[in-house]
């Protein structure tokens, strides 16, 4: 496939080894023109590696970075079309939000009735526009976030690259500026990389997902099948929440205790195996058949309840609708099965993405 | 009386008494020093002046070399600055953002001008003037004057450029703007009013310097406090006192002006645009 014609962006093995052995190594990408993709995954999994490659504020030690066909490796940041959304809004105090927005435009030689109407239309589309002449310590640091949208979007680049812009922000600003960002997004067609280590937030506004685990592409794919064919027990483990029990392949099914499963997954290999069922993919019954566990807690979170069941010495998480949450108590016996399952050949447990690395 | 004391709480008292202590220490010179100023006659035990009297103003400026001085004063100290901020802000911005071998050390090193007593660090450096023929120019005065100004414009604006984070330089560069752009539009205006208290502090400390001078100096360079000494051995008190108020002058009204920087916030603050 020529990916150099269509590909508005193009990342082609890459590499980057910092002295600490971080890093990423040998990553190939390629996005096209108005896609939003998230680079997802735990600190130090080389996510930001990657985006201030293409920013230009790291050298890459290999590999090729590609925008609209053209190397840019050679180009200093100022020169790259690409803009970048910083963490840390990184606005300059002694300039106001007008004269912020206004600073990339001067440099770019626009005539002033022009950065007028720029700087104006940029601050309608993040809603800031009676901000204009405020200085930024004035503004929140939602605001202020959108300031520096606003500043790397005028600029209309050719990549818009976003590190994880919304981190320092509280929750509820959080889901509101994801929306925002996806609206902007679908209005001006702009290419955007996205870092972030908040699987949420990734699920919600990509259009594809870079799952990078340990300096490499674990998965590339919709959100939606990063959710429900993970390719890995890392991907697996990391997006949303999931139960890891041990089974045994014979090729045609799978054994977990004394549940007898076709197997889904042809490529694994036969022996021990490792299988992960969402909360929600797993069944309670009264009646025997499936694996044999005891309620150890019923939790109720509005619309669902979560419970914890004791089976053997794993303790599995189950999803249920409140109606049946409402029947079902600590200490009772419960049979488990499985709507649907994901299987893995068995690796060790270490490389399965602990459950807080989600949240760090 | 009592209920009064009583109603404002010990503490209160302690402050208030702390506080009278403070002003009288600090301003009972100084409003001395103003009366002294324009008084006639003033003999012990008297609280206030028995005549007062501008003619010691009359006498002080009527001197010709006393207003000679003080235009030689100020272009020395500015002088002094301009060549203090070539030297030493580029030097605080290398000990800002470049991590040498050592630098910490060679920032403490500014130091050590201070630590040696001032005479016999000037006598040394008077051995060296007087190879390279520095003795009695203005060269070298400028020189002695910055050896003590180093400091005061290595430190504070490398802290102020320490201030400015390096994600802001990036997020300039990023826009468009390239490195000496951004160290002029961003950097330096960022550290701005670091780098504005340490050049004040620089033009005063040079205003007041006379042991340097008065070494380096002799016998053609009088700089304001250089007469002063010599007014204040040859005449009454009152002379000394006029002409502190006058070499007063100038140091306030400079930090009256260049207040928005040099405030207590300012300064706790870390020199940083607000």
């Amino acid at each position: 496939m020529n990916t150099t014609v269509e590909s508005q962006l193009s990342i082609r093995n890459l590499s980057k080894v910092f002295k600490t052995g971080d890093g990423v190594r040998n990553i190939s990408l390629d996005i096209a023109k108005g896609e939003m993709v998230t680079l997802l995954g735990p600190s130090g999994c080389g996510k930001t590696t990657v985006l201030r490659s293409i920013g230009g504020f790291l050298e890459p030690d290999h590999g090729d970075i590609l925008i609209r066909g053209n190397s840019v490796l050679n180009l200093p940041p100022e020169k790259r079309p690409t803009a970048m959304v910083f963490q840390s809004y990184n606005l300059w105090p002694h300039m106001t939000v007008y004269e912020n927005l206004a600073f990339g435009l001067k440099i770019r030689k626009y005539k002033k009735p022009d950065i007028e109407r720029e700087v104006t239309a940029a601050l309608e589309l993040v809603q800031l526009s009676s901000a204009a002449s405020k200085n930024p310590t004035q503004l929140s640091g939602g605001q202020q976030q959108r300031v520096a949208l606003a500043r790397a979007l005028l600029l209309k680049p050719d990549v818009l690259l976003l590190d994880e812009p919304f981190s320092a922000l509280d929750a509820k600003l959080r889901m509101e500026m994801r929306e925002e960002l996806r609206d902007i997004q679908t209005l001006t067609e702009m290419t955007m990389v996205f870092v972030t280590h908040d699987q949420e937030e990734a699920l919600s506004i990509s259009d594809r997902i870079v799952v990078m685990h340990g300096g490499q592409i674990e998965q590339l794919s919709t959100p939606q099948e990063i959710y429900d064919a993970p390719q890995s027990s890392f991907v697996a483990s990391f997006i949303g929440r999931i139960n890891v029990l041990k089974g045994v392949s014979d090729g045609q099914h799978i054994t977990v205790g004394e549940l007898r499963v076709p197997n889904p997954n042809v490529a694994l290999p036969i022996g021990d195996c490792i299988v992960a069922v969402r909360p929600e993919d797993i069944y309670l019954s009264t009646q025997a058949g499936g694996l044999e566990g005891q309620i150890r807690q019923v939790m109720v979170l509005g619309h669902y309840a979560e419970i914890s069941v004791n089976y053997k010495e794993e303790t599995l998480k189950v999803f249920v609708p409140r109606e049946q949450a409402a029947t079902l108590h600590p200490g009772q016996s419960i049979s488990l099965m499985f709507h649907k399952m994901n299987v893995f050949p068995a690796i060790s447990v270490s490389e399965v993405a602990p459950r807080q690395e989600a949240h760090a | 009386m009592k209920w009064y004391v009583q109603a404002l709480g010990k503490r209160k008292v302690v402050e208030f008494l702390l506080l009278i202590v403070f002003v009288v220490f600090f301003l009972g010179p100084l409003l001395n020093l103003l009366i002294l100023a324009v008084s006639g006659k003033w003999q012990y035990p008297a609280a206030l002046p028995q005549s007062w009297s501008l003619q010691w103003w009359q006498f002080v400026l009527s001197q010709d070399d006393v207003l000679q001085s003080i235009s030689l004063s100020f272009l020395i100290a500015t002088v002094v600055t301009v060549c203090s901020i070539i030297v030493c802000v580029p030097a605080a911005y290398a000990f800002a953002r470049i991590s040498f071998p050592l630098s910490k050390w060679f920032l403490f090193s500014f130091l050590l001008t201070h630590a040696f007593p001032k005479m016999g660090l000037y006598v040394s450096i008077a051995v060296l003037f007087y190879k390279f023929g520095l003795m009695n120019t203005f060269v070298g005065i400028v020189l002695i004057h910055m050896v003590n100004t180093l400091m005061y414009m290595t430190w504070i604006p490398a802290s102020a450029f320490r201030s400015v984070h390096q994600a802001q330089e990036e997020s300039a560069r990023d826009v468009g703007a390239g490195p000496l752009r951004v160290f002029w539009k961003i950097t330096f205006p960022m550290a701005f009013p670091g780098i504005m208290v340490a050049s004040i502090f620089t033009f005063l400390a040079s205003l007041d310097e006379a042991q340097g001078t008065l070494l380096v100096g002799i016998p053609d360079f009088k700089t304001m406090p250089i007469i002063m000494y010599s007014i204040i051995a040859d005449y009454p008190n009152t002379t000394g006192a006029v002409f502190s108020v006058i070499l007063t002058l100038p140091t306030v009204i400079l930090l009256v002006a260049a207040r928005k920087f040099v405030s207590a916030d300012v300064l706790s603050g870390g020199f940083q645009v607000k």
